[in-house]
């Protein structure tokens, strides 16, 4: 945790910050695609938790709670690799709620695709700022 | 419940109905029209007492303190409290030009009104205003909004011992922080742990590795006959905004969610009131009122925001109560039928020439000075010009900290943080090495020297522009624009991260910033760990000695548009 909180010196976390082609975003949209066929996704039915401004870009938690879904995708749409993590659920699952932390290399917005039995989907995105920081006061 | 039968505003400030021309007041005058009856006159209401202090910065005598003249709010807060200043906040408050609010709550005509008036704070005056609301209320409950430790030489010297005792002497009954956890998690758990008489709450502070809340989130306290939660909310950027790695084992964050379910938590523990004691800002405060439904009062801090009135979102009321202990702010309920039925508040501006200080206190912070008591009085200079800090652009402390970056680290470009704490200093005093603790006292203060290329000072610029004119509050850090000598640009306020800053020149030569190029930086309080550099007050002291009295000229050097 400490060596990698380092690594955010200024001048590298600046270089970190600098603007990644926006391909990714092409990527992401792929992504949506393949995991939703282009079907219409609802705006609610799942919950994102991530937070507004990360304090450490290089691992950023993030949960979603999608009560019912049999799958949940979640995409980071400003990596170069969006597609970070897929979380399915059995027909015994007590809960439909997953945890876990991602590495954002710049501001982005994370997105979380929920399937719903009925084949439906729901939708939820939030914008995490990936920061220099060091002047508030 | 009607909102109009909630909304009792303590009508007209005491300090606010004097009338005349104080500019041309002697200060024996000004002392003779202004009585601390009149600053602490209220009308006892209902049956709860809320006492609320917030960002004292360790300030624990009277000072001067200038307000911002310029305070741009974006967004939901383009153009309303707190982003009016001057004309605009005195007609939408009802206050007299030249009053004696005018002047705690402006900048206009400061020096002026400062000789009239005298100085603010103190945390002896501040004890004075405390026992009397006491002595009307014994029960009423005394909630500093966090900011406390950190600001001064004592307060650095003694790791913020001298705040700490003085607090606890005060009553405080709960406490939330930023600003502390710059003394290290060590030191702050050993205060929390076996110094602090009271609880220090956080319900947005979480174990960075396991995700589970690190701090008691609320205290219950019965009283007038009913039950009061207090729910703290620490600066949710604290590891961005400061230096991580002093307290690597903690996440923050404004966790809305949390808050929400905080709020239904003490619901169900029987509260009927709840108030939240905030660090947020008041632009995160006022969006969290409007989304989180059930809390009745917000405490707001962290953004040094002093208010004549309660701030209404739906049911719940935000209190600004400023910095630097120029002001408290007394909010009294009543309580009834299982909720609030009504509120009255007012803003007691701590006019010390005014109120009598309260002997036990000016003891203890007397015995707290007293081993510093010749570093702090030694006389290192004199300033022609006033020297203050607030400003979202700029202010002359660090117009003058930048000078002495630039001179003393022989930079080219010059960056101060844009803190907002900082006491003021009138033309024509002596600059004693206490001013010069009071605007840099903290505990990462190496005054760096390194090299940045154009693209990446133009990336720092947009970085902090973003933070502090983001149109979503929950993506500001609440301070002010990075502080910059050596270099101008151009700000377009309303536009996206990327695209605000333009313009950028060498004020040297007058050449455009070339982002190939690299350019010679000195600046202080950088968040990385391993900087190294003298502590920014020796290099700020050692120019001023040399200088022996220094003049600040006017800041045209950063062009704002897009407001």
């Amino acid at each position: 945790m400490f060596e990698r909180r380092e690594v955010l010196a200024l001048g590298l976390g600046a270089a970190a910050l600098t603007i990644l082609p926006r391909a990714a975003w092409a990527a992401a949209d792929e992504a949506v695609q393949a995991f939703t066929g282009g079907a219409e996704m609802a705006d609610t039915g799942v919950t994102l938790t991530a937070p507004e401004i990360a304090e450490n870009g290089n691992t950023v938690p993030i949960s979603v709670s999608a009560p019912g879904a049999e799958e949940v995708t979640i995409l980071a749409d400003g990596n170069p690799n969006p597609e970070v993590a897929t979380f399915k659920f059995g027909p015994l699952a007590g809960s439909h709620e997953a945890s876990t932390r991602i590495r954002l290399a710049e501001t982005q917005d994370v997105i979380a695709i929920a399937r719903m039995p009925d084949g439906s989907f729901a939708r939820a995105v939030q914008n995490v700022k990936v920061t220099i920081g060091g002047c508030g006061g | 419940m009607m909102i109009s039968r909630r909304h009792f505003m303590q009508a007209g400030m005491a300090a606010a109905a004097i009338t005349g021309a104080p500019g041309a007041w002697s200060r024996l005058a000004a002392q003779q029209a202004l009585t601390q009856d009149q600053l602490l006159q209220f009308d006892t209401f209902g049956n709860v007492s809320l006492i609320h202090i917030t960002d004292i910065h360790a300030q624990a005598v009277p000072i001067y303190f200038r307000e911002p003249a310029i305070n741009i709010g974006v967004g939901e807060a383009a153009g309303v409290v707190p982003h009016l200043v001057g004309a605009e906040l005195r007609a939408l408050a009802g206050i007299a030009e030249g009053s004696p609010m005018d002047h705690a709550l402006t900048p206009d005509d400061f020096v002026a009104l400062a000789r009239a008036y005298g100085r603010m704070g103190g945390l002896d005056r501040i004890a004075t205003v405390v026992n009397a609301i006491r002595a009307d209320r014994p029960d009423a409950l005394l909630l500093d909004g966090g900011d406390t430790w950190q600001g001064s030489l004592t307060a650095l010297r003694t790791a913020g011992s001298d705040m700490v005792a003085a607090m606890n002497a005060l009553g405080v009954e709960a406490m939330t922080s930023h600003w502390e956890y710059t003394l290290g998690i060590e030191r702050v758990t050993e205060i929390v742990e076996t110094e602090l008489a009271f609880p220090f709450l956080g319900a947005n502070v979480f174990d960075a590795t396991w995700d589970e809340p690190a701090l008691q989130p609320y205290q219950m306290f019965e009283r007038g006959g009913t039950q009061v939660a207090v729910i703290g909310q620490a600066f949710p950027y604290t590891p961005i905004a400061n230096p991580s790695w002093m307290f690597p084992d903690l996440s923050f964050g404004v966790r809305e969610e949390r808050m929400a379910q905080v709020v239904a938590e003490a619901r169900a523990a029987g509260a009927e009131v709840v108030v939240v004691l905030s660090h947020n800002g008041f632009d995160v405060d006022r969006r969290m009122a409007g989304n989180v439904p059930g809390i009745d009062v917000i405490l707001t801090g962290h953004t040094h925001d002093a208010l004549p009135f309660p701030v209404q979102v739906g049911q719940t009321h935000l209190i600004a109560s400023g910095s630097h202990g120029k002001f408290l702010s007394r909010v009294d309920l009543d309580v009834r039928d299982g909720g609030v039925q009504g509120l009255r508040h007012k803003l007691i501006p701590i006019f010390s020439d005014v109120i009598a200080p309260d002997p036990e206190m000016a003891a203890l912070v007397a015995a707290a000075r007293a081993p510093f008591a010749d570093e702090l009085s030694e006389v290192i200079g004199q300033t022609d010009t006033l020297l203050f800090r607030r400003g979202n652009f700029n202010g002359t402390w660090d117009d003058l900290i930048c000078q002495a970056l630039l001179s003393e680290r022989e930079a080219e470009i010059a960056l101060s943080p844009g803190f907002r704490w900082g006491a003021s200093v009138l033309p024509g005093q002596d600059i004693t090495r206490e001013d010069i603790f009071n605007a840099t006292a903290m505990t990462y203060p190496e005054a760096y020297r390194t090299e940045m290329t154009g693209e990446t000072l133009k990336l720092v610029l947009e970085d902090v522009a973003d933070n502090l004119f983001h149109p979503d509050p929950y993506y500001q850090q609440g301070g002010d624009m990075v502080r910059v000598g050596g270099m101008g640009y151009r700000i377009d306020v309303g536009a996206t991260q990327g695209q605000r800053i333009s313009d950028m020149t060498l004020l040297a030569t007058g050449e455009p910033i070339d982002p190939t190029r690299a350019y010679v930086v000195a600046g202080w309080a950088s968040v990385n760990e391993g900087t190294e550099g003298p502590p920014i007050w020796d290099v700020l002291e050692a120019y001023i000695a040399r200088r022996g009295t220094v003049a600040v000229p006017p800041n045209d050097s950063v062009i704002v548009e897009g407001i």
